[in-house]
């Protein structure tokens, strides 16, 4: 039971931390409930179609289906938190109500519901199909009793430190919620980007530079508390590949730089009008 | 990779970021496919031998595999079990689940000279071995 406990809780952590900084980044955007709990139950209902093909799927490409899925599950995220964080750059003023007029498109509805909607989605897809295939199997084993109360009793902890973080997060006054959970999206953005280069690697695409570029494990390993915590929202690697950390790099930068022009361009133009 | 650079080409959104003519956007596309034909380019040659390794009542068979250093190498698992097992070794950097009856394969290395140990996350009791590399 425990055994089943620590890894439903080790495999839903990660997505119901992504979920509540979700909740904490859109505060304020009309709609975001519902286009959430639509992420979250689209992510479902694709977490349990991938185990129930889990087999088809893993011998696709050559048996690296599960892999090339994956990491181009991971990139889209990567990818929808960039177009977020440019977005929040333009209108987050808007929604924290510093300035007065609320801009056209966030008015008529030019939202990043969709890609914070696709966020959850993912995060909750990637380890889900293997939440529910470990599950299935202990279904299969016949053991089923203590473990899967185990099982649930990990989901529940998991979901218990996403709220945990989401009331923390609300806590921040609305002047700098935005920057906080903005900067936890984009760097968490870049440990999903490192995870798809590892993916990647495992698959025979990409090379991997290098297996352990630092080795903290005996400082801080990554299975500890601290770790997980850590690899989850800022992608600590305590042995990370040479690609990884280039990866990681290229990412912050890839969505820092476009955000930070069109960041520029609005104090521009507040400057100007005011 | 083609569809995710498809996806960013065609997704209607991302138009939106910004007005066009001074649109990041199309700069960003293009940095986006340097970086990744680069990384691809840079692929290591693979190796053409494939060991393998079976997993049976929960346990690998061989246990000790002795497998040559500086080459990258296509490690194939075979789960003989009903029950899924996950082939996971922090050492080689893989994780890999398996499904009930499967047959996996994954790329490690090159490797320094070493030992390198790997386990079944699922049944580490008894499920687990090491990859010897010189």
């Amino acid at each position: 039971m425990i055994a089943a406990l620590v890894v439903v809780f080790r495999e839903s952590l990660e997505a119901s931390l992504i979920v509540s900084i979700v909740m904490a980044a859109s505060r304020g955007i009309e709609g975001r409930g519902r286009a959430i709990g639509f992420g979250l139950m689209a992510g479902l209902a694709g977490a349990a179609l991938l185990a129930a093909f889990a087999g088809k799927i893993s011998s696709m490409a050559g048996g690296m289906g599960n892999e090339y899925l994956k990491a181009t599950a991971l990139i889209l995220a990567v990818i929808m938190i960039g177009w977020h964080h440019v977005w929040m750059g333009k209108h987050g003023s808007e929604l924290t109500g510093q300035t007065r007029a609320v801009g056209k498109e966030v008015q008529e509805g030019v939202k990043p519901l969709s890609a914070l909607a696709m966020i959850c989605a993912i995060a909750v897809l990637r380890e889900g199909s293997e939440t529910v295939l470990f599950l299935y199997g202990i279904a299969a084993e016949g053991t089923a009793g203590g473990m899967l109360e185990g099982g649930l009793l990990g989901g529940a902890a998991a979901t218990f430190l996403g709220i945990l973080l989401y009331f923390g997060l609300l806590r921040i006054p609305m002047k700098h919620v935005f920057k906080i959970t903005g900067l936890l999206l984009v760097l968490i953005a870049a440990g999903l980007s490192a995870q798809a280069a590892s993916l990647l690697v495992q698959a025979g695409l990409l090379p991997s530079i290098g297996y352990d570029i630092w080795n903290t494990s005996k400082i801080l390993p990554q299975d500890s508390a601290l770790g997980l915590l850590l690899h989850v929202l800022v992608g600590y690697d305590d042995r990370p590949m040479g690609i990884q950390v280039v990866v990681y790099v290229a990412t912050l930068a890839f969505i820092l730089t476009p955000s930070f022009w069109v960041g520029g361009r609005q104090e521009d133009r507040t400057a100007r009008s005011g | 990779m083609t569809s995710v650079i498809m996806f960013a080409m065609n997704c209607p959104k991302t138009t939106q970021l910004s007005p066009p003519g001074r649109t990041p956007t199309r700069m960003r596309l293009l940095v986006s496919l340097a970086v990744v034909s680069t990384v691809l380019s840079g692929t290591a040659a693979f190796a053409a031998d494939t060991p393998a390794v079976a997993i049976k009542n929960h346990a690998f068979s061989p246990e000790t595999l002795v497998l040559p250093a500086g080459k990258r190498i296509k490690l194939t698992i075979a789960n003989a079990d009903k029950t899924a097992e996950e082939f996971d070794s922090t050492d080689l950097h893989v994780e890999k689940m398996i499904a009930g009856g499967q047959t996996a394969t994954v790329f490690i290395g090159p490797l320094e000279p070493g030992t390198y140990n790997f386990v079944g996350e699922l049944h580490k009791a008894t499920a687990y071995g090491t990859i010897v590399a010189k």
